[in-house]
C-alpha cells in the first residue's frame, strides 16, 4: 500500500493522509493508490502539507505501518525520547 | 570575549527582519518551498525528521552566561525544553516552528547571536580549541583570528555559493584539541623566530572520503593570514567540482590536483592578492584583540583543593585540567551521562550552567566539538562547591575522554540524511561499560559514532569509531579502529563485516579487552592498536 507523508507547513509536524485530511498518527493513514501524486499536488498548493511525498507500507495490527525503519521513526517519535513519542507501539524493525 | 559593534548588531537585525518577511509569504503562500527553501537553509531553519530544526552558530564556541541561558529560555519556551550541543559547537533545537523561528532569531540578535551560515555552500562557524586564551600550553590565543575569520567570513559575496560547504578550524597549541586537519582549511598558529604567524593545512574533512588536511604553508605571517585563507579559497570556488556534490569538497581538488599543484596555483593567487592591498587592517585585528585581553585574575590564590569526597576527586582528576594561570583550573561540564544521549542539556541545565558560569567562570562558557561544556576560568577554591552543584543537577559525570565520553550525532532518531540510529548504540556502550567497571582501566579512550556516511559524529577519527549503514532496509554498524582527531591525527579502518545494534556492542568490549590483555605499560589503547595492527583485534572480534 502507498501512504503519504510530509509536515505541517507552520509546526513542521509529520502528519499522515487520511484521505479527507491530514492527521499526526499513521493509525489514520489510508492507501492513496494510484492517487498519490495528485492528492499531493492538490494539498501542497493549498499549503496543507510541505514537502509530501509518496512511501510503501504494509497493513498492520493496528493500522498501515510504513515499511522504512526512517519512516517507522517518523511515525513513532524519537525512539529514545518516549516522553515525546507520537506512539510507542510502532515496531521499529520489521518482524 | 568579543562583543558586537554596530555594523554586527545592524546586520544581523536587519536579517532577522528580512527572514521575518520571508518565512511570513511562505506562510501565506506568496513562497513555494522550492524557493522557500535555499532562503531558511541560510538562516539555519531545516527541515528533519519531526520537525524543522534550527542550528544556532556558536562562533568559535566561546558563549556569555546571557548568551547561555538565552539558549536555554529559547529551548523552553519554542522547543520541547532542551537542545542539543553539536560536533561543530553548535546548538539544535528538535522541535521548531516555521511560525516561531523569526521571533527565536530576534531573540538571539538580542544577546548577538543568529544562525546565519549554519547551513549551505558557505563558510560555516569557525572552530577552534576550546581551551583558547587559558590553555597553558597555546602559543597565542587563537580567537582573535577565529574572530577575524568570522567577520571576514560572515556574508563574503564571493564566498557564499562555494562547491560545497566549508569549514575552518584555528587552533594555537601543538596540542590539537579540535580536530585542525579534518577540517577543509586548518590553521595552526605558530611562533617562528620570534613572530606568530600560521601554518596552514587544507583539504582535510571527514565524510564519505575521509582525508587528514596535507601542510600547504609552514609559515604565513599574521598580517597575511586571511589573504592567504582567501588565496586557498579562491583556487577552491574556481575549480573544485560542482558537477557532483560528492566530490565537490576541497579535499577532492587538492587530492585530484595533488599538494603540489594546489599549492602552486593558491601561491601564485597569493600573490595575485598581495598587489590588491586588501588584507584587513591592522587596527581592526588590534581592536579584536582588545576584546580577548586576559581577565583581572587574582594573584595569591590557593593552589590547594580539599579531595577527602571520593566522588568529587575523580570528577577532579578526569574533568578539571590545568590553567595558565596559578589558582585557576578549567571545569570540564560532561553532557554524557551514562545512558543519557550524548550532547543533549535540558533548558533546566543551560540556565544552570549559564548561572554557574556567571558565579564561578567570569560569565564565560565554551562549547567543545566532543558535544560537552567548558567554564574556562574557575578558581581552584570553587572547584567543590561548583561539582556539587553539577552533580546534584545531573551534570557531575567524571568521564572526560572516557569510553563513556561518546561523541554521536542526532541519527535516524532526528536527521533525515541518517541511515540508522547512533543515541541508542551511544547509551548501550556508555552502560555495558558503567556496569562491567572497566572504564577507569581503559584509561583515554575516544568512542565516536555516526548514524550516515556523512560522518557528523566524526566516526572517522574515533579511537574506536562506529558508523551506521542501512543494510537491506535494517541497521547495520560497522566497526573502526585507530582513529584520531587529535595531533596524532589519522583515519580509522574498518574491521570487517558490521553487526547488529547488541552484537557492535559485545564487538567493543573485545576490542578492549585484547587492549586490557595486550597493552604495556601506560599504553593507550590508540598506541596499542597502532603498535599491535589490525590483525589481532580483528581475530578477537571476528574469531
Amino acid at each position: 500500500m502507498k501512504l503519504l507523508t510530509g509536515n505541517d507547513l507552520a509546526t513542521g509536524d509529520v502528519i499522515w493522509w487520511t484521505g479527507s485530511g491530514w492527521s499526526l498518527h499513521v493509525g489514520d493513514a489510508v492507501d492513496a493508490g494510484a492517487e498519490g501524486e495528485a492528492i499531493l499536488a492538490r494539498e501542497s498548493e493549498a499549503r496543507r502539507v510541505n514537502a509530501g511525498y509518496i512511501i510503501d507500507a504494509e497493513q498492520g495490527a493496528n493500522g498501515p505501518l510504513p515499511l522504512h525503519i526512517k519512516e517507522r521513526i517518523r511515525a513513532s517519535g524519537p525512539t529514545v525520547r518516549a516522553d515525546l513519542a507520537i506512539n510507542t507501539d510502532i515496531p521499529i524493525v520489521r518482524a | 570575549m568579543y562583543r558586537y559593534d554596530n555594523y554586527d548588531q545592524a546586520m544581523v537585525d536587519a536579517r532577522v527582519e528580512e527572514f521575518r518577511d520571508q518565512a511570513r509569504r511562505r506562510l501565506a503562500g506568496e513562497m513555494t518551498e522550492d524557493q522557500f527553501k535555499p532562503l531558511r537553509l541560510m538562516n539555519g531553519l531545516y527541515l528533519q525528521l519531526h520537525a524543522y530544526m534550527l542550528r544556532v552558530a556558536i562562533p568559535y564556541g566561546t558563549l556569555s552566561g546571557p548568551q547561555m541561558r538565552m539558549l536555554g529560555q529559547i529551548a523552553r519556551k519554542y522547543d520541547k525544553g532542551y537542545g542539543h550541543f553539536t560536533t561543530r559547537q553548535n546548538i539544535q533545537y528538535n522541535w521548531i516552528k516555521l511560525e516561531d523561528a523569526a521571533d527565536i532569531l530576534a531573540d538571539l540578535a538580542s544577546v548577538e547571536m543568529h544562525a546565519i551560515q549554519t547551513s549551505g555552500n558557505c563558510i560555516r562557524n569557525i572552530s577552534s580549541d576550546q581551551y583558547a586564551g587559558v590553555a597553558a600550553d597555546e602559543v597565542t590565543d587563537p580567537r582573535p583570528w577565529a574572530e577575524l575569520l568570522r567577520q571576514w567570513s560572515s556574508f563574503h559575496p564571493e564566498f557564499s555559493y562555494l562547491p560545497r560547504k566549508f569549514k575552518i578550524a584555528v587552533i594555537a597549541s601543538a596540542q590539537d584539541r579540535a580536530a585542525m586537519r579534518l577540517h577543509d582549511i586548518g590553521l595552526e598558529l605558530v611562533k617562528k623566530d620570534g613572530v606568530i604567524g600560521a601554518k596552514v593545512f587544507a583539504g582535510g574533512g571527514m565524510g564519505r572520503t575521509p582525508m587528514v588536511a596535507p601542510e600547504i604553508r609552514d609559515f604565513v605571517t599574521e598580517d597575511e593570514i586571511i589573504a592567504y585563507v582567501e588565496a586557498c579559497l579562491r583556487v577552491y570556488n574556481r575549480y573544485g567540482r560542482r558537477d557532483n556534490k560528492y566530490k565537490a569538497r576541497i579535499k577532492i581538488l587538492v587530492h585530484e590536483l595533488g599538494v603540489e599543484e594546489y599549492r602552486r596555483q593558491v601561491e601564485e593567487e597569493f600573490a595575485h592578492m598581495k598587489t590588491l592591498g586588501i588584507d584587513p587592517p591592522v587596527a581592526e585585528l588590534d581592536r579584536i584583540r582588545s576584546y580577548f585581553a586576559d581577565p583581572a585574575y587574582e594573584s595569591g590564590l590557593s593552589e590547594e583543593v580539599n579531595r577527602s569526597d571520593p566522588d568529587f576527586a575523580l570528577w577532579l582528576d578526569r574533568n578539571v585540567v590545568a590553567h595558565k594561570q596559578p589558582g585557576y583550573a578549567i571545569a570540564n561540564i560532561s553532557l554524557k551521562p551514562v545512558g543519557g544521549i550524548p550532547g543533549d542539556a535540558t533548558a533546566e541545565q543551560i540556565e544552570l550552567m549559564a548561572d554557574l558560569a556567571e558565579r564561578y567562570s567570569l560569565d564565560e562558557l565554551r562549547v567543545t566539538h566532543a558535544q560537552n561544556i567548558v567554564l574556562p576560568y574557575v578558581r581552584k577554591a570553587d572547584l567543590y562547591a561548583l561539582w556539587k552543584e553539577l552533580d546534584e543537577a545531573g551534570l557531575g559525570a567524571a568521564n572526560l575522554d572516557r569510553i563513556s565520553d561518546i561523541i554521536a550525532c542526532p541519527g535516524l532518531d532526528y536527521c533525515s540524511l541518517a541511515n540508522a540510529r547512533s543515541i541508542p548504540v551511544a547509551q548501550k556502550i556508555a552502560t555495558r561499560f558503567a556496569g562491567n567497571g572497566k572504564e577507569a582501566a581503559i584509561g583515554e579512550m575516544k568512542l565516536k559514532i555516526s548514524g550516515c556516511i556523512n560522518a557528523c559524529g566524526h566516526h572517522h577519527a574515533g579511537h574506536i569509531g562506529i558508523l551506521g549503514v542501512d543494510r537491506k532496509g535494517t541497521e547495520n554498524y560497522q566497526l573502526l579502529l585507530g582513529g584520531s582527531g587529535a595531533e596524532d591525527c589519522s583515519l580509522g579502518q574498518i574491521t570487517g563485516p558490521g553487526f547488529d545494534e547488541n552484537g557492535i556492542v559485545d564487538a567493543v568490549e573485545r576490542v578492549t579487552d585484547l587492549y586490557l590483555a595486550q597493552r604495556s605499560e601506560g599504553e593507550r589503547f590508540l598506541d596499542t592498536y597502532r603498535r599491535l595492527g589490525m590483525a589481532p583485534f580483528k581475530e578477537a572480534i571476528y574469531g
